[in-house]
């Protein structure tokens, strides 16, 4: 299936105006959220490393915006969308990328290892398709108890070089679960482009290695993004199995705190941002009268307020105790 | 009631209890369906509790184990079986990133219950891949616990409390063990994990031992008792936890202190045990150097007179504990 280009196309049926306004203001949560978070390390306020997702919030967002709490994510390093597509709640985030014991890790884990349980979220993955068989095996554990839920899994295209990657494709398609591999087609693992570290030119061709449906779709769309995924959703519902969806995108950050951009040229870059996910969805809301320019509007500012009481309430949070340093390793009343 | 079972029954006995009781619990692995498991111990079970709960994998050790990882976190109870324990080496990433830590990096919001039985050790034939003893290797990693039973008695309750138990546990199982038959309580009942258990009572030295070599110990004790030397034998049988309050007390009682293992003898369980009682109240109880008879540093060879030497056996345990009994180290 080849990407497809009608820009002009209303958003997919399923979703009615308010839940594309929702998917619209997660959108803007996740752009303000980064924002916030990368500012405040380059001021200093907070240490470690982060990596960020600007440039591709469609597809944290399609991707999330049709399934429900009990359906489960796995997410990647660079995984602040996806939490908030699932529904986290984002000053708890900050609270983690401080440190802090209101944090959804307690401050163990930081912007890499941020899970939601409760939303369905089984967590971010510092290592590159660290995800990808925990997915599959949480869509066993679906099909096993018998419900029609679904595991989705998202990824970037460095991932697709793991052997994890090929081991769970395979696995999900012969036991036939429900789980939707989402890639975040990027263009580069870290430095190294898809066209120096892949032999296909995309990464929805590896699906015909795995008997599964390989589905490419402009990942700056949001629109098509949760077209695709809600078909796969439905057929993974449906016990018909798995789908790997692949998502053209770009992030217009570099890949961590350390990056200097010497494999890729500016030029490229702003192209890039010509193409940005957030104005493309707000001019496709303008243009088929879903929200107004005020509304628009208000979704920003309310946004950015929500993003500095949330910095407020990261900033003001608890330090761990060193007295606790071990708790958590083991689960209290088991063997020591 | 209790009757003669073989360690490969008393494991496959267990995870027959554990299914029956729990229907979140299942098994997979490679070839441990109609083909029974590489050494019989999932034998008819596939027969019994269908495909779903015994499932052939693809040979696919890292996949396998991160699709243990995610439906233990999904509300499931996954056994994994390796086929050799080497193998756990392709699987280390999903073990050791993910199955150990995710506990600790959610901030203790989430377990995961998952086992990892792995047949381990040397004396088939098996040459240097299928025949290592990586248990210190994950005995290393805080969220891991670690158990090697010695018994048939031994392997169902510490299986049964593995599974039992919310957190990753690893099973190391050395093949040479699988054939050896002993008393096995019919019931369900469990072994605690963190619990060294003393095979014999001494009063001169005290040997700590794991798996096969809980056995050699013994059959050297017994040689020495004949010399008047005796050896207390405690088989460690959990390596995470560790039960430093036994092995502490019986240094306190016999002055002199052995460790016996199969595994690498540099960092391996050994330089724990020791560097433990260095640091404990037993230290000054010590008449002898602490004595450490561990694997030599080579891959397991395939030739049997080597395979034999790369290894201790009972006859080097007689001679080094009676050397180190007699003052001699």
């Amino acid at each position: 299936m080849m990407a497809k280009k009608s820009n002009q196309r209303p958003f997919h049926k399923e979703f009615s105006a308010e839940q594309q306004l929702e998917a619209f203001r997660r959108m803007c949560v996740i752009r303000r959220f980064e924002e916030t978070a990368e500012d405040s390390y380059m001021r200093g306020l907070t240490h470690g490393t982060m990596h960020l997702s600007i440039g591709q919030e469609a597809s944290a967002v399609g991707a999330t915006m049709g399934l429900r709490k009990t359906d489960y994510i796995t997410s990647t390093h660079r995984g602040h969308g996806h939490c908030i597509g699932k529904g986290a709640d984002p000053k708890l985030m900050l609270a983690e990328f401080f440190g802090k014991e209101e944090g959804y890790c307690r401050g163990r884990g930081g912007s890499m290892h941020i899970a939601d349980i409760e939303s369905g979220n089984l967590g971010a993955n510092g290592i590159v398709a660290g995800g990808i068989p925990i997915a599959v095996g949480a869509a066993l554990a679906i099909k096993k108890q018998k419900r029609d839920d679904v595991a989705l899994c998202f990824f970037g295209d460095g991932a697709t070089n793991e052997g994890a990657f090929h081991e769970s494709l395979n696995m999900a398609a012969i036991w036939r679960l429900p789980v939707i591999f989402v890639c975040e087609n990027n263009k580069y693992g870290m430095s190294v482009s898809t066209e120096r570290s892949m032999a296909v030119a995309n990464v929805a061709d590896r699906a015909s290695a795995y008997n599964m449906p390989g589905v490419m779709v402009d990942g700056n769309r949001i629109e098509d993004v949760s077209e695709a995924v809600s078909e796969a959703t439905a057929r993974a519902r449906r016990g018909d199995g798995p789908t790997l969806i692949e998502c053209k995108t770009y992030r217009t950050r570099g890949h961590s705190r350390s990056d200097r951009n010497r494999y890729r040229t500016k030029e490229e870059i702003e192209d890039w941002k010509l193409r940005d996910p957030i104005t493309l969805f707000e001019a496709e809301l303008l243009a088929h009268g879903i929200a107004t320019q005020a509304e628009i509007a208000g979704i920003h500012a309310s946004v950015a307020t929500e993003m500095v009481a949330g910095l407020e309430f990261a900033q003001n949070g608890t330090d761990p105790s060193p007295e606790f340093l071990t708790r958590d390793v083991y689960t209290p009343g088991a063997a020591p | 009631m209790s009757r003669e079972l073989s360690f490969a029954q008393a494991i496959q006995e267990a995870l027959a209890t554990a299914m029956e009781a729990d229907e979140r619990v299942f098994i997979m692995g490679e070839d441990i369906g109609v083909y029974g498991g590489a050494f019989q111990v999932t034998g008819d079970l596939v027969h019994r509790f269908g495909e779903d709960r015994v499932m052939d994998t693809p040979i696919s050790e890292l996949g396998a184990a991160g699709v243990a990882v995610g439906a233990a976190l999904a509300g499931s109870r996954p056994i994994l079986e390796f086929q050799f324990s080497d193998f756990a080496t392709l699987a280390m990433e999903q073990i050791v990133n993910q199955a150990a830590k995710l506990r600790f990096m959610l901030g203790g919001k989430v377990s995961v219950p998952l086992v990892m039985r792995l047949p381990c050790g040397s004396g088939t034939g098996a040459a240097a891949q299928h025949s290592q003893s990586l248990e210190a290797w994950l005995a290393h990693v805080p969220g891991l616990k670690v158990v090697q039973p010695s018994t048939p008695h031994d392997a169902k309750g510490l299986l049964l409390a593995a599974i039992d138990d919310p957190d990753p546990v690893m099973i190391f199982e050395h093949k040479l063990l699988y054939k050896i038959k002993g008393d096995v309580p019919e019931e369900a009942y469990r072994v605690p994990i963190g619990k060294a258990a003393i095979r014999r009572e001494g009063r001169d030295v005290t040997i700590v031992a794991t798996a096969i070599m809980v056995h050699r110990a013994l059959e050297a004790a017994e040689v020495l008792a004949g010399e008047g030397i005796e050896v207390e034998v405690i088989d460690l049988r959990s390596l995470r936890p560790l039960d430093k309050e036994t092995i502490i007390a019986s240094v306190m009682k016999t002055s002199r202190l052995a460790c016996v293992y199969e595994g690498v003898k540099t960092l391996g369980i050994g330089a724990e045990i020791s560097a433990m009682i260095a640091e404990s109240e037993a230290f000054d109880f010590l008449d002898a150097p602490i004595l450490r008879l561990g694997g030599a540093e080579v891959p397991i060879p395939y030739n049997p007179v080597l395979e034999k030497a790369a290894v201790p056996q009972m006859e080097n345990i007689v001679e080094q504990v009676r050397n180190l009994a007699r003052g001699k180290i």
